[in-house]
């Protein structure tokens, strides 16, 4: 119990209230939070390292708690938590301290952890990241250096003499060439991919630009010209290393915060050896025939029978299902079923890769695939803009080389500067600059958005339907009918309830609230709990156990109940339901209101999805939904033309999760559909997805008016680009005015400030 | 305009010291931690003498 009481402070976040910090421990269970990180240790030259997720961190006093904590070990090395990311690294010597200490000194400081597996951490670094930074760096200086040259030329016009002007040319071209062709690496990769692949893409262009201007330049230099674009090529590359490098990052952060999440799911099992000795093991370890000890709150790693014990499970994460099934030697248990009131040894049958993740995984993949078709906004406008741009240069070339006469040279420059000018520096920065501030709006709400076109599927969704269990519900039953009970049954029955782990007897002791637990209450798995109060026995339970004939017979199983019998008065049934989340009909009607059509896709059985349905008013709901259904009917929504958005958190929804258009996935949900997902929301309620609809729907709008800036700045600026009225000095200003409106017009959607919903109707 | 010729180079010199400090932040791991490096200003006087001696 004292574990839990920790747990339950640190939840509350002691000083740090963070919307980030998921609320788990009722779904975990207090056993996992703990998980041992013994298998996860690395040890070399006599020292031992762990690194661990840390959540709920958020401050400086979260990091001097957490590092003093950790250093209170004896034998601890290094402890270091990097505030970004929520890593905490630590080295210790040999085997000073058992792993598990370290569990448990952050539970008790009031953090959650989990381990980090090595082999993920090797994969971790971020090459692509610092190579960008590198070639952002070399652009910014090259471009601060040569626009430093060419303003004096400008500047000096007439005054200057060619000598002069040669010199800074000179200087221009040592500086440019080889710092543009460091910093367009980026560029010319992925524009040789496209070409070898046979298409084209945004990056062509670029280097094309880049190319032409960097030779262009050097050949006026040897013929004494005027004009140079040294100085418009490394800006260019500027411009675009920075929304390349927003767009990598966008990608990177949310990938790390997903990766966080996962390694909170049952990565670690214990394993019963032969001669009875339990050892902690990564779950990947799990071998066929291997027995796996399940302690209440324990997920199941593996598919896998029951040889000792008798239990109850919770299987929302599997089926849908909210009502706990009973689970005894010889039954089939599959992983990600949560045990939830007795102790139990299970027969591993399947490893981790072939459990029945492994047919969803088959499942989601194909729905991923008819994902990856969606073509990203700003690839759309490209695919437009593209061949447009190249035929206007080659026309502006031929013109004035052939229509007008105006020479080889000159022409070139011409059209050279057309390239230049069209050169989609705004293009490239409008849609990650808005996403970088969107998703950052995002992620403070508790929202982590898995790539920056999901927030474009998501604005456009016009369809949202939702699993039940544990998404549109708590997931665990909740007493419901309290009032009807007599004095101080709630007490009595609650007394006994504390000494289970069963969801009903869980349910009963969150009703009453905190109390002593009875003295000498025993409780006989799969029946109930019997204690003695007041010189009479009462009994908890089932209703055929604590005497009650006549509701014997429970055929239908339409509710969830108790019976709670103290010495021979009548018994009092305790009744309890998977009650919806607390804003769940306000969500749901603030989504509606959004003229999104709603629709309920259950697992469960009728009666519970229909009451549900219409206590939240979901004009639409179905029950008794397969997986394969799930998906196929998000299949029928696809083909009958509606973008439709998925939100589910079960093992059972994964599937659908990858059919549907977007889809989002709370925190608390089977890995398997985090993985699916394109949006995970933490928390306990349902709001962040209004929310995550809102900034989607503003993005779109943000990205929308940078790309009708960029249309209107090409406009003005093409013809005269194309009658030859550009110089150099025009195209630099045009470029840097061009990207600075893109980038103060994204950050607009920041500015609207932390006002939920209700922000949307303050933007014109 | 002589002047020309040694001021551009010192220009050079003054951004390439600019360039190597930000390459050398990035390669010795100074944008690992943004926000910690921001928090950790505050810290120190919190910890325990004996958590200061460890420090070192």
């Amino acid at each position: 119990m004292s574990a839990e009481l920790t747990i339950k402070s640190g939840a509350a976040g002691l000083g740090c209230p963070s919307g980030l910090e998921p609320g788990a421990p009722d779904v975990l269970g207090e056993e996992s939070a703990l998980i041992d990180p013994a298998p996860f240790v690395r040890r070399r030259n006599g020292v031992s390292e762990l690194e661990l997720a840390v959540f709920g961190a958020k401050c400086a006093g979260c990091i001097a708690k957490i590092e003093s904590a950790m250093k209170k070990l004896d034998g601890m090395e290094r402890a270091r938590l990097n505030l970004s990311t929520g890593r905490l690294s630590l080295v210790w010597r040999g085997a000073a301290f058992a792993p598990r200490m370290v569990m448990q000194a952050l539970t008790e400081a009031g953090y959650r952890a989990a381990p980090f597996d090595p082999a993920a951490i090797e994969s971790d670094h971020d090459t692509e990241g610092r190579f960008l930074l590198r070639s952002l760096g070399v652009a910014g200086f090259a471009m601060a250096n040569v626009m430093l040259l060419s303003v004096s030329v400008w500047a000096g016009g007439a005054d200057m003499g060619p000598g002069t002007r040669g010199l800074m040319h000179w200087a221009s071209a040592l500086i440019a060439i080889p710092a543009a062709l460091y910093a367009a690496r980026p560029f010319f990769y992925s524009a040789w991919n496209a070409l070898r692949n046979m298409h084209a893409n945004m990056d062509v262009p670029i280097s094309l630009a880049v190319i032409l201007a960097l030779s262009m330049s050097v050949y006026e230099f040897f013929a004494g010209g005027e004009h140079t674009y040294f100085d418009a090529a490394v800006m260019l590359l500027f411009f675009l290393l920075i929304g390349r490098y927003l767009d990598h990052r966008l990608r990177w952060r949310a990938r790390a915060a997903a990766r966080d999440l996962l390694a909170m799911q049952a990565t670690t099992a214990r394993r019963l050896g032969a001669d009875g000795v339990i050892e902690p093991v990564a779950a990947r370890a799990i071998e066929p025939g291997d027995r796996v000890l399940l302690s209440p709150g324990d997920r199941a790693p593996v598919d896998g029978v029951i040889v000792e014990g008798e239990s109850h499970a919770d299987v929302s994460l599997v089926t849908g299902e909210s009502a706990p099934r009973k689970l005894r030697p010889g039954d089939e248990i599959h992983a990600g079923v949560v045990n939830s009131s007795a102790r139990l040894v299970m027969r591993a049958r399947a490893t981790v890769e072939n459990s029945l993740i492994a047919d969803l995984a088959r499942l989601i993949e194909a729905g991923e695939q008819s994902r990856s078709r969606y073509v990203r906004l700003a690839d759309r406008a490209a695919a437009l803009y593209v061949p447009i741009v190249h035929t206007l240069a080659l026309a502006t070339f031929l013109g004035w080389w052939l229509v007008f006469d105006a020479g080889v040279r000159a022409s070139l420059m011409t059209a050279v500067a057309v390239l230049i000018i069209t050169c989609p520096c705004a293009l490239g920065l409008a849609a990650p600059a808005v996403q970088v501030v969107a998703t950052g709006r995002l992620f403070k709400r508790g929202v982590l958005v898995k790539s920056g076109d999901a927030l474009e599927r998501l604005a456009e969704a016009d369809t949202m339907v939702f699993d039940k269990t544990g998404t549109l519900t708590l997931g665990r039953p909740t007493l419901t009918n309290r009032e009807a009970l007599p004095a101080g049954a709630l007490e009595d029955a609650a007394s006994l309830a504390r000494v289970s782990r069963h969801p009903l007897s869980r349910a009963v002791v969150e009703a009453a609230g905190p109390g002593k637990a009875a003295e000498g209450a025993v409780e006989f798995p799969g029946l109930g709990i019997e204690g003695v109060s007041g010189g009479e026995r009462i009994r908890f339970g089932s209703a055929e156990w604590v005497g009650e004939v006549e509701r014997v017979s429970d055929g239908d199983g339409a509710a969830l109940e108790t019976w709670l019998r103290r010495g021979e008065a009548p018994p009092v049934r305790f009744v309890f339901e998977d009650a919806a989340r607390a804003d769940a009909a306000d969500v749901i009607r603030q989504l509606s209101d959004r003229g999104l059509s709603l629709e309920l896709l259950s697992g469960d059985r009728k009666e519970a999805a229909a009451a549900i349905a219409e206590r939240l008013g979901l004009p639409a709901w179905r029950a008794g939904v397969s997986p394969q259904d799930k998906a196929a009917r998000l299949g029928e929504l696809r083909a009958a033309g509606a973008r439709a958005a998925m939100v589910g958190d079960g093992l059972n929804d994964a599937p659908s999760l990858a059919y549907a258009h977007v889809s989002l996935s709370p925190g608390t949900a089977a890995d398997a559909s985090q993985a699916a997902a394109d949006f995970v929301y933490l928390g306990g309620g349902l709001e962040p997805i209004a929310e995550a609809v809102d900034v989607s729907r503003k993005a779109r709008r943000r990205v929308l008016e940078n790309f009708a800036f960029a249309a209107l700045y090409n406009a003005c600026a093409i013809p005269l680009a194309v009658l030859g009225f550009v110089t150099p000095l025009i195209a630099a200003l045009a470029m840097s005015g061009s990207s600075m409106v893109v980038t103060l017009n994204a950050l607009r959607l920041s500015a609207n400030g932390p006002g939920g919903g209700d922000s949307a109707e303050r933007s014109p | 305009m002589t002047g020309l010729l040694y001021l551009i180079p010192i220009a050079l010199f003054l951004g390439g010291l600019g360039l190597a400090a930000f390459l050398w932040a990035l390669r010795s791991g100074q944008f690992d931690d943004p926000d910690g490096a921001a928090a950790r200003i505050l810290l120190d006087d919190d910890l325990a003498d004996e958590d200061q001696d460890k420090e070192d």
